[in-house]
């Protein structure tokens, strides 16, 4: 079984962003990029299928400008066999990258495609579920456990209140969540090997998709600033706040 | 305008969550209709009609909608969203699985985690984990939309709609349902408790959570944890309040040994009135609490239990 797995290049998680002085977007020059961290999580699921025998081959694929390229060579260094990169400096909205990995799906027919279910940046989390509606495939979002077995997919759920599984016909669309399991960190050595992997560049013109979107960015700015408050002395004081003074109790 | 709000479903009941929806679907404006769709939903139909503000209840009661399994609600929506300019949904585990279906299925973008409705087709939402807000405005002919149910208080009862059966049956070959572990409490859920009262890397290790018992059971409160305690194996991860788990908005939230990373104040710094309780004075908690208490936790969580 192929495995298609999709990242995505984003802030660093550890970076405190800000927001540009004229308001039109987050300031994302001389950033640290990264890979987002839930597609390292479907990364490491890949290649553990993988190493377990139940996937042959697996692919990262990814949709940005060509720096993302870096994202790509970090997923072949952590185990993937080879990358598509869809090229667009473009902004990249949830339902255009469905279409684009939709298409991809058409050309490379993977038993199972992994992506993390939300991006840190536009945190949409919908990308998964666009592309399972657009291929018509079942989905398990969400995913704390992928256990395929025969034809059949069993994904827990990490879902309000607890865990849900569902039992899902392959080919399936599975986003991760947190404690799906733990990413390696990438080799020296296979950081040199994933060099020389097989990396395709395509655009979205090349797959007949368009990227525009209805929906447009008119502002961002920060949020509310909350202030500090006091600190209390004792528990009776800390009470007594909260009974007068905020009456909360 | 004409606004289709797809239900909340707890164990078959109506959830809190969508009276916060129906708040949302208020400030756009318009007739608002309300989805329940489930197994056995009679009761959760009867309680959305009585939502103040809801025009008509729509019942699909049929074993394929049964734990609302996405690809069977997507279909569903699909057939019923004809005629709608909006489709709303709480951006609950439930909602973020089923509506991005929707927008696929009917070629328009998707709004995630509404916090604001500035006017019908530009609304306010985080980017960022809630680092940033972002306004946004969709010419899409359909808008589909999962609201933050923090943003928004929940309308009250009053409400008298119709209830109106849907007969629409989909396929579903693809998906089906094995099981499901509920954690069992007795507390109300983290993201619609009044008080929430949290534990971080400082409690030490799971057992010394049961210190927050007491105090959350004179409170009526919820418990949850940072996602530190979360990773260090103390609690289970549906308890994680922060970016990468819940977004809780309440009156009172108690942090205790919790020391304040960015990722942790994503989840909580909307509440009302934040309490801190650590034992390192210059821990970042207190720069967002309004009230901070600096000592040993295993000392103070016992005296606050008996003098509540």
């Amino acid at each position: 079984m192929k495995v298609l797995v999709a990242v995505k290049r984003v802030i660093d998680y550890n970076v405190k962003i800000r927001v540009k002085a004229d308001h039109s977007d987050v300031d994302l020059t001389n950033v640290k990029m990264a890979m987002n961290p839930f597609c390292e999580i479907a990364v490491e699921e890949a290649v553990r299928l993988k190493e377990k025998g139940v996937a042959t081959e697996v692919v990262a694929v990814t949709v940005g400008p060509k720096a993302a390229q870096e994202q790509l060579r970090t997923a072949l260094a952590l185990g993937a066999d080879r990358a598509i990169h869809i090229e667009t400096d473009e902004r990249a909205e949830s339902l255009a990258v469905a279409k684009l990995l939709a298409k991809v799906v058409d050309e490379e027919q993977p038993g199972m495609v992994i992506l993390g279910k939300q991006a840190i940046d536009t945190d949409n989390n919908q990308t998964g579920q666009m592309l399972a509606a657009l291929t018509n495939l079942p989905q398990g979002t969400f995913a704390s456990e992928v256990a395929v077995d025969g034809d059949k997919v069993h994904v827990t759920r990490e879902i309000d209140g607890g865990l849900q599984t569902v039992a899902l016909t392959l080919p399936a669309i599975v986003t991760t969540d947190l404690r799906l399991n733990e990413p390696r960190y990438a080799k020296l050595p296979d950081i040199m090997k994933a060099k020389k992997k097989p990396m395709d560049v395509k655009t979205p013109a090349d797959l007949g998709v368009e990227m525009a979107s209805k929906v447009s960015l008119l502002k961002v700015e920060s949020p509310a600033e909350r202030k500090g408050g006091i600190k209390v002395a004792s528990v009776d004081e800390l009470i007594d706040k909260l009974k007068n003074e905020a009456k909360v109790l | 305008m004409s606004i289709l709000v797809l239900a909340d479903l707890h164990e078959g009941q109506l959830a809190g969550a969508t009276a916060h929806v129906v708040a949302a679907a208020k400030a756009i404006g318009g007739d608002i209709d309300v989805l329940v769709a489930g197994e056995g939903v009679q009761a959760a139909a009867e309680a959305a009609a009585k939502l103040d503000g809801v025009s008509k209840v729509r019942v699909a009661d049929n074993a394929v909608y049964a734990h609302q399994l996405a690809e069977p609600m997507g279909a569903l929506l699909v057939e019923l969203a004809d005629g709608y300019t909006h489709v709303l949904a709480s951006a609950s585990t439930t909602g973020k699985n089923v509506l991005p279906r929707l927008a696929a299925l009917k070629d328009v973008s998707q709004l995630s985690d509404v916090l604001a409705v500035d006017s019908a087709d530009t609304f306010k939402r985080p980017i960022y984990a809630g680092n940033a807000i972002a306004t946004v405005k969709s010419d899409d002919a359909l808008k589909v939309i999962t609201v933050r149910t923090t943003g928004f208080d929940a309308v009250g009862d009053g409400g008298s709609a119709t209830i109106e059966a849907v007969d629409t049956v989909v396929d579903n070959a693809q998906s089906s349902f094995v099981k499901q572990e509920l954690a069992e409490s007795d507390r109300p859920e983290l993201g619609g408790a009044k008080v929430v009262i949290s534990g971080g890397r400082g409690m030490g290790n799971g057992e010394n959570f049961k210190l927050l018992d007491g105090i959350a059971d004179k409170l009526g409160a919820a418990i949850g944890a940072s996602r530190a305690a979360v990773d260090a194996g103390f609690v289970p991860n549906d308890m994680q309040v922060g970016q990468t788990g819940k977004i809780v908005a309440p009156e009172l939230y108690i942090a205790v040994g919790i020391s304040g990373a960015i990722q942790h104040l994503a989840g909580m710094k909307d509440s009302k009135v934040i309490v801190a309780i650590n034992k390192d004075d210059e821990a970042p908690i207190f720069q967002v609490a309004d009230y901070g208490l600096v000592g040993d936790l295993f000392e103070i969580l016992p005296e606050l239990e008996g003098k509540l």
